[in-house]
């Protein structure tokens, strides 16, 4: 057993009362949600917080699916489990449910995050790389009320978020428009394991051409990356082979992998190539499956 | 004379067929394990029990300059701080490997390797000794390591062992076997020679229960109890008698469940020396459990040889010689878990199952800065490696002769009629008959099917891959005149008493790490005696209630210790016997025996059981003259020679062309382990030892930076397989009895873990033939798959 050094512990009643302590505690406390990143990284003392402030009760309060008019709002409590699970996700987002299949096993499933997940920021993560490609943003609640900020601007390299000292995540949103639909490839070594790489796509279309899509890829730099180049390439064009083949091509050219353990940098390049275009084609399969 | 079978993959209803003797029948031991109710080192709490953690070497290579321990000795709950200073005042700084090598059991000049153990703290909780770790100061002056062992006899290189006296470079040892010669002879007039090299990386048995123990010291009487991880408990014993100066009669070594072995707890680590200092020390009980990355990072490797095959053969096919070049890369101590005079284990079975007119490997062995082992990973003493080399080796030449990689094997399989069959590196295989083994598994595949399955997919541009292997094992360590380690004897002792109500304990001096043993041995003694099975307690594991014998690893816990307690078996029903005839006022030659009972021949109704003579033998009344009373026997049994279990394997593979990835879609595994004590345990054998070889061929290596950082340091990082990596296994069966065994029986525990990695490697590389490339090392990740079919595959060390 591995075991961490001395810590405080305070389970948060509210998000108020979080943020309270946050600003009362400093740099020493840390939040924990699932606790799956979290923890691991303590045990190994890596990580060696003074204070940890569990809001685990606040679940209640923000751990929700939202399906409104035009966006969809996801509590930061809301746990993989029920990302997973929510039929009304699947259906507005099927990329959840792609990505969520493949994330981890069900006990880490039952325990993290969607808010642990992007506020851990590790380049290989999933989640964010669905956000990214959903072109979500990210609700930010601090004492003095919320800021929202884009994933771009959410993630400032690895581990990095610009979640502030006192601060916390409490929503993320998800704009919905029509005629679209998205899909998420992932290469492991194992089941369960972080990504080799990952793709995510989202398309929409109108008629029979392709309105706008989106493509987000993790573990091929320092943080998952939308790949902007994609949407121009692809934009009011009939989907084919060769526009997949394109933007797959563009996909490749334009992320940072690196050599290590899972796979050699030119590899994940070409992952990224062939992943891409495996989930832009299955994203207008979806669509089309539709009409 | 072998029978030949399998069973469907549904036919799981007659698993309890309650036999009095072999035959499926649930484990005796699961109940208890289901419930959660095993008793694990990690559970045994004793009173005033202090906790131990190590301080580990975070670099691989370093002079230790000094080391302050104020700091942690100052913490309110630590009880000891131990230093390698403090121990070499004691002499206890180094001990003696299994291979006569010596090990730091706390660095005392240098440190060798990344994890390597350089002070102990004792305190009252684990904790505690584990913050307690954080306040110890050590000041290295880190030196260049030796990490890349192709590198490792460079004259330049820096000398790792400078600890053995005149130690001038990082040579291990050399070692041979085979005629050099003569294959030199062979292989210069064959039509065909086939080289390729061949890397089996270095891997960890990773068991679930990580190595640990709890010694408890009791100073009045000068007496140690130790429960520890050990798949040797009384070879243990004997060597802290040794290490330590205690006396062996004043030591118990108790082995209770184990999470796992896989050869792992066969060696001493320094942590089993420090916890049992720390409670001379302290005088109380300290209990020490390694963590997961403490056990990845710091306890015995497995394999790490690099290969070079080569084959000669004629141009129609037959293979006539086979040689190889190996290095293998011993770490910073040779820890090899091995019968002394052998060094390389059993790897001289290279040959494999073909009859051959020559054969030669020559072997060097080197010192690196990594962790020390070479330890029996569920291998059977290297016979991994063997197999491995030879069945990839066949595999190339299959490919450069453009022949079916099974006919290509029948047509050089060892016949029948040469058994017993001495090989050109000079083992003696007992008993085999192959042919029927490969057609059964064949059959069960469908095998020309699939390779008219695999050509029309070929057309698609699908990559489908049918990869094949068959391996012969030599298991059963050994012989007496042959094999000991460190200078004793692999004998075993088997003990057996039936009680007067005719219930029966048998003690062993094996020790189950989850082989099934307290089922399997109840059914040996049950089919000798006729006492049912759930009649017979198994005592294993404690040296104080055990005979002597040397442990559980190398499958050779049936073929030895079976073999004792079969005859102990025998041994007490000839004492029956006896004693049915002055109760049945027959002579001895006039009784029968059917299972369980003896009758007067021609007359079943004047008959006594087994359970009425153990009542008679401690009974009132009169026994015949010269029996003295009681049922009960011992026995040492020292083997005659190894057995030779074989078995065939098929695997289908499919891989994914635009990732690389592959899928294990069926596996096939046709076992003959000669006679079948519980088939249902057999095949638990053989399904986690194909996991394992799936986790081998596709996912596991210790990897190293250049810096000598450990990159397998949690299961992270270190991937073992899930359910989901693996198919439903697919089993068959053929029985070919070991002559020279009792009751016919050879080991299978390792049977699965060896067969099957060249299987799954030669599947892969068989969907990759339309690439043109003929070899790819383990493991094959995607991206090094990937590798392989651009042309370029890397080896991975
Ligand atoms: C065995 C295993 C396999 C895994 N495999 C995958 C995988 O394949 N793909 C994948 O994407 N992930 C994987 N993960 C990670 C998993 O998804 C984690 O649960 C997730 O990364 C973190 O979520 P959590 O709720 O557990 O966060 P925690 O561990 O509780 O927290 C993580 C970090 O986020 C901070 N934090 C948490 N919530 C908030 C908040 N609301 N506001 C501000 N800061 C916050 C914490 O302070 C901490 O720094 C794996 C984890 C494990 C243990």
């Amino acid at each position: 057993m591995q075991v961490p050094a001395p810590v405080e512990y305070e389970r948060a009643t509210s998000v108020d009362h979080a943020i309270g302590l946050l600003e009362r505690l400093g740099s020493s406390a840390r939040i924990i949600a699932g606790g799956h990143s979290l923890l691991p990284m303590m045990k190994l003392r890596l990580a060696g917080p003074e204070y940890l402030i569990d809001i685990n009760d606040l679940h209640g309060e923000l751990g929700y699916i939202r399906i409104e008019p035009g966006r969809v709002r996801i509590g930061a409590m809301t746990r993989h489990r029920e990302l997973l699970e929510s039929d009304e996700l699947a259906e507005a987002f099927p990329i959840f449910r792609d990505a969520e299949r493949v994330i981890a096993d069900p006990v880490v499933r039952n325990r993290g995050t969607l808010g642990g997940s992007l506020c851990q920021a590790d380049p290989s993560e999933d989640l964010s790389a669905v956000c990214t490609t959903l072109g979500a943003s990210c609700v930010i609640r601090g004492r003095d009320g919320e800021r929202v900020v884009t994933m771009e601007q959410f993630h400032r390299g690895p581990y990095e978020t610009a979640v502030g000292d006192a601060e916390m995540l409490v929503e993320i949103r998800v704009p919905v428009r029509p005629g679209g639909s998205s899909a998420y490839e992932k290469v492991e070594r194992r089941a369960g394991d972080w990504a080799i790489v990952s793709a995510g796509a989202a398309v929409w279309m109108e008629g029979d051409v392709i309105a706008d899509a989106r493509v987000g890829l993790a573990a091929v730099g320092p943080n998952t990356t939308g790949i902007p180049g994609v949407s121009e390439a692809v934009r009011g064009r009939r989907p084919s082979e060769e526009l997949y083949q394109r933007a797959g091509d563009l996909a490749a050219r334009n992320c940072r992998p690196a050599t290590d353990m899972r796979g050699s940098a030119d590899y994940k390049r070409h992952l990224a190539e062939e992943l891409t275009k495996r989930a832009l084609r299955r994203s207008v399969a979806r669509i089309n499956e539709r009409v | 004379m072998t029978t030949v079978g399998h069973r469907p993959l549904d036919g799981f209803e007659d698993n309890d067929q309650k036999p009095i003797g072999h035959g499926r029948m649930l484990r005796k031991e699961d109940p208890r394990f289901i419930r959660g109710m095993g008793r694990y080192c990690d559970d045994v709490q004793l009173p005033g029990m202090l906790h131990m953690a190590v301080l580990r070497s975070p670099v691989a290579h370093a002079r230790i300059v000094s080391i302050d321990t104020s700091a942690a000795e100052a913490h309110p709950k630590v009880k000891a701080v131990v230093t390698g200073a403090a121990l070499a005042e004691k002499g206890l700084a180094w001990m003696p490997t299994l291979s006569g090598d010596v090990q730091a059991v706390l660095a005392t000049d240098k440190v060798r390797f990344q994890g390597q153990e350089v002070a102990f703290v004792v305190a009252e909780d684990r904790y505690a000794a584990r913050d307690a770790l954080e306040l110890i100061d050590v000041e290295y002056d880190v030196l260049e390591p030796v990490i890349d062992v192709r590198k490792a006899l460079d004259p330049a290189a820096p000398v790792i062992r400078d600890d053995l006296e005149g130690k001038q470079n990082n040579h291990c040892f050399d070692w041979e076997t085979g005629d050099a010669e003569a294959t030199e002879a062979v292989f210069a007039s064959a039509d065909v020679v086939v080289s390729e090299d061949i890397v089996y990386p270095r891997v960890h048995p990773a068991p679930m229960e990580t190595c640990g123990c709890v010694a408890d010291y009791d100073r009045v009487e000068g007496r140690l109890t130790l429960w520890s991880t050990s798949q040797a408990p009384h070879a243990h014993r004997t060597l802290y008698a040794i290490v330590a100066g205690l006396p062996e009669h004043k030591i118990r070594v108790i082995s209770p469940d184990l999470g796992g072995g896989f050869g792992g707890k066969v060696p001493i680590y320094p942590g089993y020396v420090c916890a049992i200092v720390g409670s001379i020390v302290t005088g109380k009980p300290v209990k020490w459990m390694e963590d997961r990355s403490e056990n990845l990072t710091s306890t015995g490797f497995a394999r790490d040889y690099i290969m070079r095959g080569e084959i000669a053969a004629t141009r129609d096919g037959r293979i006539l010689a086979v040689r190889t070049n190996v290095l293998a890369d011993h770490g910073a101590f040779n820890g090899v878990a091995a019968p002394v005079k052998y060094p390389a284990g059993f790897f001289g079975v290279f040959t494999g199952s073909y009859d051959l007119q020559a054969a030669y490997c020559k072997m060097t062995a080197v010192f690196t800065n990594k962790a020390p082992g070479g330890v029996a990973y569920a291998c059977s003493f290297r016979i991994t490696e063997a197999v491995y080399l030879i069945e990839r080796i066949v595999d190339c030449l299959a490919y450069e002769l453009q022949m079916d990689p099974i006919e290509l094997r029948i047509k050089n399989f060892i016949q029948p009629d040469q058994f017993p069959y001495r090989t050109q590196t000079g083992w003696v295989y007992d008993s085999g008959d192959y042919e029927p083994t490969m057609r059964k598994a064949m059959e069960i595949a469908g095998y020309d099917e699939l390779r008219e399955e695999q050509a029309r997919r070929r057309a698609q541009g699908e990559l489908m891959g049918i990869g094949v292997s068959f391996f012969t094992e030599a298991v059963g360590a050994g012989p007496r005149k042959d094999m000991d380690i460190l200078g004793l004897g692999m004998a075993d002792g088997c003990e057996l008493r039936v009680h007067p109500t005719g219930k029966a304990v048998v003690r062993l001096s094996v020790q189950s790490q989850g082989q099934g043993h307290e089922t399997t041995f109840a059914q040996i003694v049950a089919e000798e005696i006729g006492i049912p099975p759930a009649d017979i307690d198994v005592v294993h594991g404690d040296t104080d209630q055990t005979p002597f014998g040397l442990g559980t690893y190398g499958s050779r816990s049936t073929p030895v210790s079976g073999a004792a307690a079969a005859l102990v078996a025998r041994k007490v029903r000839d004492k029956a016997r006896l004693i049915a005839s002055g109760m049945l006022e027959v002579s001895v030659a006039d009784l029968e025996w059917e299972k369980g009972s003896f009758h007067v021949k021609g007359d079943p109704a004047k008959c006594v059981t087994i359970q009425d003579i153990a009542m008679r033998a401690h009974g009132a009344g009169d026994l015949p003259e010269g029996v003295e009373g009681g049922l009960e026997a011992q026995i040492c049994y020292n083997p005659e020679n190894l057995t030779y279990p074989h078995g065939a394997y098929i695997c289908v593979v499919d891989i994914d062309p635009g990732t690389a990835q592959v899928k294990v879609r069926r596996f096939i595994a046709v076992d003959d382990c000669g006679t079948r004590i519980n088939p249902m345990i057999i095949e638990g054998q053989v399904h986690g030892g194909l996991t394992d070889g799936v986790g081998m061929a596709l996912m596991e290596m210790i990897a190293f930076d250049e810096d000598g950082n450990c990159l397998g340091g949690s299961l992270m990082d270190y991937l073992i397989p899930t359910s989901l990596e693996v198919p439903d296994w697919e089993t068959g069966f053929t029985v070919t009895p070991s002559p020279h065994h009792p009751i016919g029986a050879k080991g299978v525990g390792e049977s699965a873990t060896v067969g099957s990695p060249p299987a799954i490697v030669n599947a892969v590389l068989d969907a990759l033939k339309p690439f043109g490339i003929r070899h790819a090392d383990m493991p094959l990740t995607p991206s090094r798959v990937w590798d392989a079919m651009r042309g370029v595959p890397r080896p991975p060390i």
